[in-house]
């Protein structure tokens, strides 16, 4: 059931972006942001991870994630060390992603040449 | 009025230059189009056994150069020319610098993006008229991959094309212009004015470019006086499949009817049923290569006499399109008779 919802949710997330890219003159660029704030934001008013509760992967892998994760780790942060804690916590949980995307573009970058 | 000039914006070459050699290479994709076995050399990868696709549309000038150079039988090193002009589309136009290096003969530089091979052939055939020289080689050069990274978005960014995004051409061609010899000339050079329709899109420069286009062939055949039907073709440099519908269109608006005469490079390099390039090519290389490799064989096989190429180029750069400002278009249009 679990692979269902993901399935679902997922899936709609991504067919929005897609209709917004086939139907609007916003750039991938565009998209990728404003999902980000609007995971953000969703995450701030305490939405999303209710969505991750709910779809699982299909939630959590989307771009919007990303901005959820930005806005709770501040959030935490902020009640423990005050406003340091919105910058400090900022990549608190968002740390692994980053990270793991600089280190695999990283080794990408130096053993493949793109060819077209 | 200066003596040579017509109208508003067109010359008359008095003596008309010859172009003595013509030679277009192409990358893997133009060589599977309908064109590939006109292109007098083509490259399997867009690499073509270089470090970086740059260095392999420097090759690939280079190569234009020196075939266009062979065929006008120009020999000696430095190669006897007075100027060479040339431009592409890379940022400082690297690939024309860097060719111009090993040529070691006069060089002039020209960006005028994809209207460049008409800009840089009429101006030769402007020089040599003018008797500021005897020879003079031009060239124009595209790649995809090395504009794409520069324009719009790098292959590893996996961006998807929108269905009217054009296919940036990979390839160079090269004309050797000399004040005798023989071959067909170029008779008149139209330049354009640069006209903005306010087109945002980065993927539309067919449409940027249309009106650019149909006002710079309607302008040349009023101050020429003469009407489509006396070119038994007339083409556009890039517009592609829509750009050149809407060309069409617009030159309908002005009562003049393109009918069968008319066609556009961009839709005729690629096969649009069987390879996925969208509305069609685009890129200064569109028109040159097309010109080259193709057209000029058709006018020496007796199947064209007059033609009017008409090269379009969309004014854009990524910091322009970034900061929201429109595309202006120009296109230039040089005839060229046998």
């Amino acid at each position: 059931m679990m692979y269902l919802k993901a399935f679902l949710v997922g899936g709609l997330i991504c067919m929005l972006a897609q209709l917004i890219l086939d139907n609007t003159k916003f750039s991938p660029g565009h998209v990728l942001s404003g999902f980000t704030v609007a995971g953000g934001i969703l995450g701030g008013l305490g939405f999303y991870d209710r969505l991750i509760d709910f779809a699982g992967a299909g939630a959590s892998v989307p771009i919007s994630s990303f901005g959820n994760a930005l806005v709770k780790g501040a959030l935490q942060e902020a009640n423990t060390r005050g406003l340091v804690g919105v910058l400090t916590g900022m990549f608190e949980m968002t740390s692994t992603g980053i990270a793991a995307a600089i280190v695999f573009a990283f080794l990408t970058a130096v053993v493949f040449q793109p060819k077209s | 009025m200066a003596e040579k000039r017509l109208g508003y914006q067109t010359v008359r070459l008095a003596s008309p230059p010859y172009i003595v050699g013509a030679a277009a290479v192409a990358g893997p994709m133009e060589a599977q189009g309908p064109l590939g076995h006109e292109f007098d050399q083509t490259y399997p990868d867009l690499l073509a056994g270089q470090q970086s696709f740059e260095k392999a549309e420097r090759l690939m000038m280079q190569d234009a150069c020196q075939l266009a150079l062979k065929k006008a039988g120009v020999t000696g090193s430095p190669p006897e020319v007075d100027y060479f002009l040339a431009g592409d589309l890379l940022n400082q136009l690297i690939t024309s610098t860097f060719s111009a290096l090993p040529l070691a003969v006069p060089f002039l530089g020209l960006y005028g993006a994809c209207s460049t091979f008409a800009e840089s052939v009429g101006l030769g055939a402007m020089l040599i008229d003018g008797g500021y020289a005897d020879r003079v080689l031009c060239a124009t050069s595209s790649h995809n991959a090395a504009s794409e990274r520069q324009y719009r978005y790098p292959t590893e960014y996996g961006n998807q094309r929108k269905p009217y995004s054009q296919w940036t051409v990979t390839g160079a061609g090269a004309v050797v212009l000399a004040a005798a010899g023989s071959g067909p000339r170029i008779t008149h050079v139209t330049v354009g004015k640069v006209a903005d329709l306010g087109i945002k899109d980065p993927y539309n420069q067919g449409a940027a470019m249309a009106p650019a286009a149909v006002d710079t062939i309607d302008v040349h055949l009023k101050d020429t006086g003469r009407s489509v039907d006396y070119y038994d073709l007339i083409v556009t440099g890039d517009l592609a499949r829509f750009g050149s519908q809407m060309a069409i269109n617009l030159a309908a608006d002005r009562n003049l009817y393109l009918g069968d005469r008319y066609q556009d490079c961009g839709v005729l390099i690629y096969d649009s049923e069987k390879q996925d390039v969208h509305s069609g090519g685009s890129g200064c290389a569109c028109s040159a290569i097309v010109t080259c490799g193709h057209l000029l064989k058709e006018m020496s096989r007796g199947k064209i006499k007059r033609l009017l190429v008409v090269a379009t180029g969309a004014l854009l750069s990524p910091t322009s399109f970034q900061q929201g400002e429109n595309i202006p278009a120009v296109a230039h249009a040089i005839a060229i008779e046998g």
